[in-house]
């Protein structure tokens, strides 16, 4: 086979899935917690018809929209890049996995996609309590997509209910049991619960951002860093748990994954030691320079201090995972995870002192920990992908044997084309979002045109939302 | 015929089809009108123009999310051969999709005009270019796929011939012949007169392309020829160029009638189906011509009843609320709505 710039095609399929999947799921993050708390937002201005909301509704749904936008369009390449560079595991898999992401489209894309244009411009057209329902739909939807992706993910990590057919394909036998298979709830819960995470974190570095700006006397900054507090103080500890949680079930199932994560090179008959820092050394089987607890990591994995678990020697090489990735992106997301902890409860001792918008390094942190769900969201799943390393479906299916009979240059060429114009693209929609963010929800926002032209995209949901929402205003004004 | 009915390989087929037909009449009014731009340099018509399918376009695209997911469902071995043959085409395709689909959103939040003029550039061409792959593709299906095994076994470059390219540039001139039979049924005043008249060239160039493939296609192989020209298939083949004969026919007529708006584009569409009917009396029951029957790539049973239930739940929901949407945003577009 022929190398293109060093790369064998195996090599550059694999870097090209991995890095056209976490471009994408950095948008669905975003997009899952948005649009629940679109609809939350919605339904505190219906219910206590406080213009506030309404105006933190047209504010966070102008993002939304161009959030999604980007997680539409690089959500089509991934339904295409199974076939284009793993045709040999589509072949293969499809029966299995096939129907599942069928199910996705069936029952969460159009679900989105068809209540979305009303969401963003209908509200003028259908009335408030049909728009209701739409936001509500496309806060659904965006779970049920969450829920199915999650469910194949989870098949090819810890695969069960099929049978080999002559033909070489995994053909599926009990439906149920493929779609609960062993990691799935977990899977489910920790990555759901990320997404809620990372959108309050977002929400509340925008909001600190403004109050550090003076702005705390802007009730559309209050509420939403409030808001956003609320849920890193409620949600990361509930995230660690179950983290934690899904972390058990990986040594059940997936214990090598787990060795990897830990840098356990050996085995630990009596008590394995937490290592909480070193340089992981694939060639010598040793991590350098580590700072180890003893007997801690027994301790969490097991409930005991003296628990054996099995290390990466109980396995040959070439079927170990690359541990040093697999360790240090499994630190930065635990990392991350306490201090995100950490924001939420500093958050709860400023409220509880009546501080919670003059606490001034609170919100610095705020701010620097606003895109932080985000790595987090990345870093867990690198270490879950690269940790099932070389299996692409867990024990059966390696992944050196699945792509497609491709060239090099072809996948190359193409990985090229795909990092060029994501990053042109989508850092270009990153940058209109962080110029829509550095403005605070203003009142007077809703009245002007923005210069944008006479009918916006997302604009336009909010300038059509403008007429009637500026109307029904003077209305409770009355 | 009542076996075909129940062999769920066929339903599956037909079900397929059908959402890639769907694809085409929807995405591609869609893309139509974005590679009508460049006939549009005001700022305020290509306001207008995007504006008709910012609510639905991406209702529209998820159509190829189904068509993607559902091959791969319920012919993975055609999905496995299809796209690494087609492989070129293909993330061109996926990547013009990305210019253009966030031009729908980045063309409002530019700052200046300069970068407006870049996101009109982006729709423009990432239209065109995912239309002409689209067609590419089409044509490189029908001019066969070379397959051993399990896999393809042809060249980089096999898509790309002088039929393909026939194909390609027939598909973005049908795209843009809806793009404008759209336009006509949702603008009203002086722009609606010239796309009409637009409208009226590009039907006259899309019949043209019409006949011109299916001219060529008979001669790609041999076996398209028997089934078009030969005693009895013929006799089944036979009615879809009249029909779509006559269609054309109503169609010219509804362009020169000054009611019924929406006619020109229900016409229109009904050439699309036609074409696709004939398409579909070529290579049945071949999924990739010439050598992978649908039987051959087709799912197991199990596979294909967990997914009919899906689907014969979900399609008329979601056709309802498709509707629903379209529904909402009915009527002529009004170039100062939301301004006030």
């Amino acid at each position: 086979m022929q190398d293109f710039l060093g790369l064998d095609a195996v090599t550059l399929a694999r870097i090209q899935f991995g890095f056209t999947v976490s471009f994408h799921f950095i948008f669905p993050s975003f997009t899952i917690g948005l649009a629940s708390y679109l609809a939350v937002l919605n339904a505190l201005w219906l219910k206590t018809r406080d213009e506030t909301y309404l105006r933190l509704f047209r504010y966070w749904v102008k993002i939304f929209a161009i959030v999604f936008a980007m997680g539409v369009v690089s959500g089509i390449v991934m339904s295409y890049q199974f076939g284009t560079n793993w045709s040999v595991f589509s072949d293969k898999a499809g029966p299995v996995i096939g129907p599942l992401m069928a199910y996705e489209v069936l029952t969460a894309f159009f679900l989105e996609a068809g209540f979305l244009g009303i969401m963003l411009f209908g509200r003028s057209k259908v009335g408030e309590g049909l728009h209701m329902f739409a936001t509500a739909m496309v806060a659904v939807g965006t779970a049920i997509s969450a829920t199915w992706i999650l469910s194949v993910n989870s098949w090819m990590q810890t695969p069960q209910g099929f049978i080999m057919g002559e033909n070489g394909q995994y053909l599926p036998a009990d439906w149920l049991e493929i779609i609960f298979n062993p990691s799935f709830p977990y899977r489910l819960a920790h990555a759901l619960t990320a997404s809620y995470l990372t959108t309050a974190l977002v929400v509340g570095g925008v909001g600190a951002w403004h109050l550090l700006r003076g702005r705390s006397r802007n009730t559309g900054v209050r509420i939403m860093f409030s808001m956003a507090m609320w849920m890193a103080a409620v949600v990361a500890p509930l995230q660690i748990v179950l983290g934690d949680a899904h972390g058990l079930n990986t040594l059940e199932h997936q214990p090598m994954k787990v060795a990897a994560m830990e840098g356990h090179f050996q085995s630990h008959p009596d008590g394995a030691p937490l290592i909480l820092f070193g340089l992981p050394d694939q060639d010598t089987q040793t991590v350098k320079y580590k700072i180890e607890i003893p007997k801690l990591s027994s301790l969490i994995l097991t409930h005991s201090w003296n628990g054996a678990l099995s290390g990466l020697d109980t396995i040959p090489r070439d079927q170990q995972p690359p541990v040093a990735i697999v360790f240090w992106s499994f630190r930065v997301m635990v990392g991350l995870g306490f201090l995100m902890m950490g924001v939420g409860l500093w958050s709860l001792w400023a409220r509880w002192r009546g501080q919670l918008y003059d606490a001034r390094w609170l919100h610095r942190l705020a701010v620097v920990m606003g895109p932080s769900g985000f790595v987090a969201v990345i870093a867990g799943w690198i270490t879950t992908e690269v940790g099932r390393q070389p299996w692409v479906i867990y024990g059966h299916l390696a992944t050196a044997d699945s792509h497609s009979p491709l060239d090099a240059a072809a996948v190359g060429t193409s990985l090229i084309a795909f990092v060029v114009v994501y990053f042109l693209l989508f850092g270009s929609g990153v940058a209109y979002i962080l110029r829509l963010m550095s403005k605070p929800p203003e009142p007077r926002e809703a009245r002007i045109k923005d210069g944008a032209g006479p009918m916006h995209a997302a604009g336009l949901g909010a300038v059509h939302g403008e007429t009637y929402d500026s109307a029904s205003d003077r209305g409770t004004a009355q | 015929m009542i076996d075909m009915l129940t062999d769920l390989t066929v339903i599956w087929a037909l079900l397929l089809a059908l959402s890639v037909f769907i694809y085409v009449a929807l995405d591609g009014f869609d893309l139509g009108i974005g590679i009508l731009y460049p006939l549009f340099p005001q700022k305020k018509d290509r306001d207008l123009l995007m504006n008709a399918v910012a609510p639905v376009w991406d209702g529209n695209e998820t159509w190829l999310v189904l068509g993607g997911g559902g091959l791969m469902a319920a012919f993975p071995l055609a999905y496995a051969v299809l796209l690494p043959a087609l492989y070129p085409p293909i993330i061109i395709m996926l990547l013009a999709l990305v210019f253009r689909g966030v031009a729908f959103e980045f063309r409002w939040r530019s700052g200046s005009r300069f970068t407006r003029r870049a996101w009109d550039a982006s729709f423009f061409w990432g239209s065109l270019l995912a239309s002409f792959m689209q067609g590419i593709t089409l044509g490189a299906l029908l001019q066969g796929i070379k397959v051993e095994g399990r896999a393809y076994a042809g060249g980089w470059w096999d898509w790309l011939t002088p039929f393909t390219l026939l194909t390609g540039v027939a598909v973005v001139c049908g795209y843009t012949l809806l793009g404008t039979c759209y336009l006509n049924w949702k603008l009203e005043g002086a722009i609606q007169t010239r796309v009409r008249h637009m409208a009226r060239r590009l039907g006259l160039a899309t019949l043209i392309f019409i006949v011109a493939v299916s001219l060529a296609t008979p001669f790609l192989t041999g076996e398209y020829y028997l089934r078009w020209f030969t005693w009895p298939s013929m006799l089944v083949a036979a009615p879809v160029p009249i029909l779509l004969a006559l269609i054309a026919l109503s169609f010219a007529r509804s362009l020169f009638a000054k009611r019924r708006d929406w006619a020109p584009f229900a016409l229109a569409l009904a050439m699309f189906a036609l074409c696709f009917m004939g398409l579909g009396l070529s290579m049945w029951p071949n999924v990739i011509p010439p050598s992978i029957t649908i039987w051959d790539a087709a799912s197991p049973r199990s596979s294909q009843v967990f997914m009919l239930w899906g689907a014969a739940i979900m399609l008329p929901i979601i056709l309802s609320y498709t509707g629903y949407a379209y529904y909402v945003f009915r009527g002529k577009l009004d170039p100062d709505e939301g301004y006030h």
